[in-house]
């Protein structure tokens, strides 16, 4: 079943009267969820991804728009009738209850038609169990599992009653980097096999790209892009966008466009058809550099890490804005160790460039 | 002979210097200071509680014991007389019946009053602050003078007078619903009708208490378990039954403990509303309590006075055992 979103809004009221400043938390937000896929919520901290959440899961009430369940309006549904399944960031499992409790409290709240017995309510529960493979841990209670293992509970509990929507509120946000890994290939598995259509939030960018059939980026409330993970990595509206998304992060320079060409201080780096003379940001993705004595860019070289398969290569440039500059090159690549400069070409397909003012890209003929 | 004896004095010195420093070694200095601070209040707690606990204990097992034959310079036997006395005089089970049923009418009761009240206020947002000002108000107000309006609202008096015409305002309201009137609490009143009066009473008085301490709980509990919940599509019975009772179960089994202790304690509340005659009119003492009995034999009999109260506390410490063990095993901590 599809969700869609129409121009949802959520204004939370200033508390201090006097200041009067208002909290737009989501700024008109449309969005249509695709039947089945698993879609990323992305965005730093605050930017009003869990108040998206919490207004489908219809805990909050949003201030304007709609949004629909398939085709059923479901804006004024109270969250007891919308059959959402909602894993908490922080998991809210019913302390006093064991696992098996758990997991059987939504199937218990079922009424009329879809009310089941005793027995069928246990195999669902065993079932829900073991797809997240905690069925060994039925009589426990949560105090008494580790943080992964409270997780699983948690999405079992959210699965069991076949939810049309699976909300994660960044349910991996206390697991350790293994238990992560490994939990989110098993959300992942969990959605294909289910086919629910789910929302899955976090502010860990490498974490919405590896499991998302979709990425939607958010900063100050206001969507910023909305894609395949890779299209929008690859082709990032703004730069913000293209700083949020990947490892290492894309390096930011201040350059010139003058007669179809791009300048990084004195040197044309990059011919850019297409675009006005004007002050940019550029963008250039690790990945981008070729190695290239002849090579317009130079840089001065503070360090040379090898990652096996790749080199990084670290440097400096007085029009760089970030502090070092990362380029990731092939160890095939012949490095000289002991040089203090080296030099690149651009691949342009790994360049943005941006409007200094409005930061919005600036597109060209590559 | 001498020397041996100084011998064994200076050997018992030096025992005895080695084991004071073994002692001081084993609670180690900072202790000391932890005690040096403690003092003040260990030495009044040992003249007040400790103190008075013993002699309790003490004249309990001196038969026929008073404090005035004492001074005296009378000798009394050691035995348990003052106990049998206490058991075979006759209004001793009148005390007893009217304890325990008051307590066990009105805890159950006022904690589900409270428990309900304490959820209901803690989901109004408006006018919370100053209900629950308002539901707090009888905590501190003293109990004779909540009783005596009790007693108004109840009785067929006023200004000391019976008066046919004027029935007090619950039988007011009785007729306004069209029953009959009830006398509650004048003289040729039944036994029953006073009880109610005092669980009502009681009930009423232990509101507050009971209120503040579930409120608390219940301002503790994460709020995330009730969207949980919400989202498990709970309905509103089930949240309380299975949500909030749980969790709150520290709490409530602390209200019910405190409630029955307080309960078997109960005496004031009955001179309030009753008077010293604790009972209506031509029947004294038909509402006496275990303290009530203990208060009168004081000054009159101490031994027995100190018979009843020790087993006044066996009884409250058996309860509340049993409290403990039946809570111990539905209690979520
Ligand atoms: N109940 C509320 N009252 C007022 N402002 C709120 C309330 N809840 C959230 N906000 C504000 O709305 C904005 C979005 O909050 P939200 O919880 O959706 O952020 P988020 O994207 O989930 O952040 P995080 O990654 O830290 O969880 C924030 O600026 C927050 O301060
Ligand atoms: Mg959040």
């Amino acid at each position: 079943m599809k969700v869609e979103l129409q121009n949802l809004t959520k204004i939370f009221p200033s508390r201090n009267k006097k200041s009067g400043e208002e909290v737009i938390a989501v700024n008109n937000f449309t969005f249509t969820i695709p039947d089945g896929q698993l879609v990323g919520l992305l965005g730093p901290s605050g930017c009003g991804k869990s108040t998206t959440l919490y207004m489908i899961s219809g805990l909050q009430q949003p201030s304007g728009g709609k949004i629909f369940f398939g085709e059923d309006d479901v804006t004024d549904l109270p969250a007891e009738s919308r059959g959402v399944g909602l894993v908490f960031q922080n998991y809210a499992l019913y302390p006093h209850m064991t696992v098996k409790q758990n997991i059987l409290f939504p199937l218990q709240n079922l009424k009329g038609p879809d009310k089941m017995t005793k027995e069928a309510m246990l195999e669902r529960a065993y079932e829900a169990a073991k797809l997240v493979q905690i069925d060994e841990l039925m009589d426990r209670k949560p105090s008494e599992l580790s943080g992964g293992q409270q997780q699983r509970v948690a999405i079992a509990r959210a699965l069991v009653k076949m939810p049309r929507v699976l909300l994660l509120d960044e349910p991996l946000s206390n697991l350790d980097a293994r238990l992560r890994l490994q939990t989110r290939e098993e959300i992942r598995r969990i959605q294909r096999g289910t086919k629910i259509t789910t929302v899955f939030v976090t502010h860990d960018q490498e974490e919405a790209m590896s499991i998302s059939d979709m990425i939607v980026v958010m900063k100050l409330g206001v969507v910023q892009q909305v894609g395949k993970p890779q299209e929008v990595y690859d082709n990032p509206v703004n730069l913000f966008v293209a700083k949020f998304l990947g490892t290492p992060p894309i390096n930011v320079f201040e350059g010139e466009v003058k007669g179809g060409k791009l300048y990084i201080g004195q040197s044309a780096v990059l011919d850019t058809p297409g675009v006005d003379d004007r002050a940019v940001t550029v963008g250039i993705r690790p990945e981008g550099f070729i190695l290239d004595e002849n090579g317009p860019l130079t840089c001065n070289i503070s360090g040379i890490e090898v990652m096996g398969r790749d080199v990084s290569i670290v440097s400096t440039n007085e029009h760089s804005l970030n502090p070092v500059i990362r380029s990731i090159i092939n160890s095939d690549a012949n490095i000289n160790a002991a040089a203090t400069e080296v030099s690149y070409s651009l691949k342009p397909h790994k360049v943005f460039i941006f409007d200094k003012e409005t930061e919005e890209r600036l597109y060209f003929e590559v | 002979m001498a020397n041996e004896s100084v011998a064994t004095k200076t050997y018992f010195w030096y025992e005895f210097r080695k084991k004071l420093s073994a002692f001081a070694k084993k609670i180690k200095f900072d202790q000391w200071k932890g005690w040096i601070y403690l003092s003040p209040a260990i030495v009044l707690i040992l003249i007040f509680t400790v103190w008075p606990i013993f002699n309790t204990v003490r004249m309990s097992l001196l038969e026929g014991y008073t404090t005035m034959k004492e001074v005296n310079g009378a000798v009394f036997n050691f035995g348990i007389g003052n106990f049998k006395r206490v058991i075979d005089y006759p209004g001793f089970l009148t005390c007893l019946k009217n304890t325990v049923l008051l307590t066990v009418l009105t805890v159950p009761i006022s904690t589900f009053l409270a428990l309900l009240i304490a959820v209901c206020l803690n989901s109004i947002k408006l006018f919370s602050r100053a209900l629950q000002t308002i539901f707090f108000l009888p905590y501190v107000t003293n109990s004779i003078a909540i009783g005596m309006v009790f007693a108004a609202m109840f009785k067929m008096i006023i200004g000391g007078q019976a008066r046919p015409d004027s029935v007090g305002i619950v039988n007011n309201v009785l007729e306004a619903l069209g029953f009959d009137y009830i006398n509650w609490m004048n003289a040729g009143s039944e036994y029953w009708a006073n009880i109610v009066v005092m669980t009502v009473y009681i009930v009423w008085n232990a509101l507050p208490f009971k209120i503040l301490i579930l409120l608390g709980g219940l301002q503790s509990v994460n709020k995330q378990y009730y969207d949980a919940a919400k989202v498990d599509g709970t309905s509103r019975a089930r949240v309380f039954g299975r949500i909030t009772v749980p969790l709150l179960s520290p709490m409530i089994a602390y209200v019910v403990i405190t409630g029955f202790i307080g309960g078997f304690k109960e005496y004031s509340s009955i001179v309030g509303v009753f008077g010293e005659g604790m009972g209506p009119v031509g029947n004294a003492y038909s509402l006496d309590t275990m303290v009530g009995f203990i208060y009168r034999a004081i000054g009159k009999q101490e031994g027995t006075a100190s018979a009843a109260a020790l087993i006044l506390f066996a009884i409250i410490f058996v309860v509340t055992m049993i409290n403990l063990y039946v809570s111990n095993k539905k209690t979520h901590y």
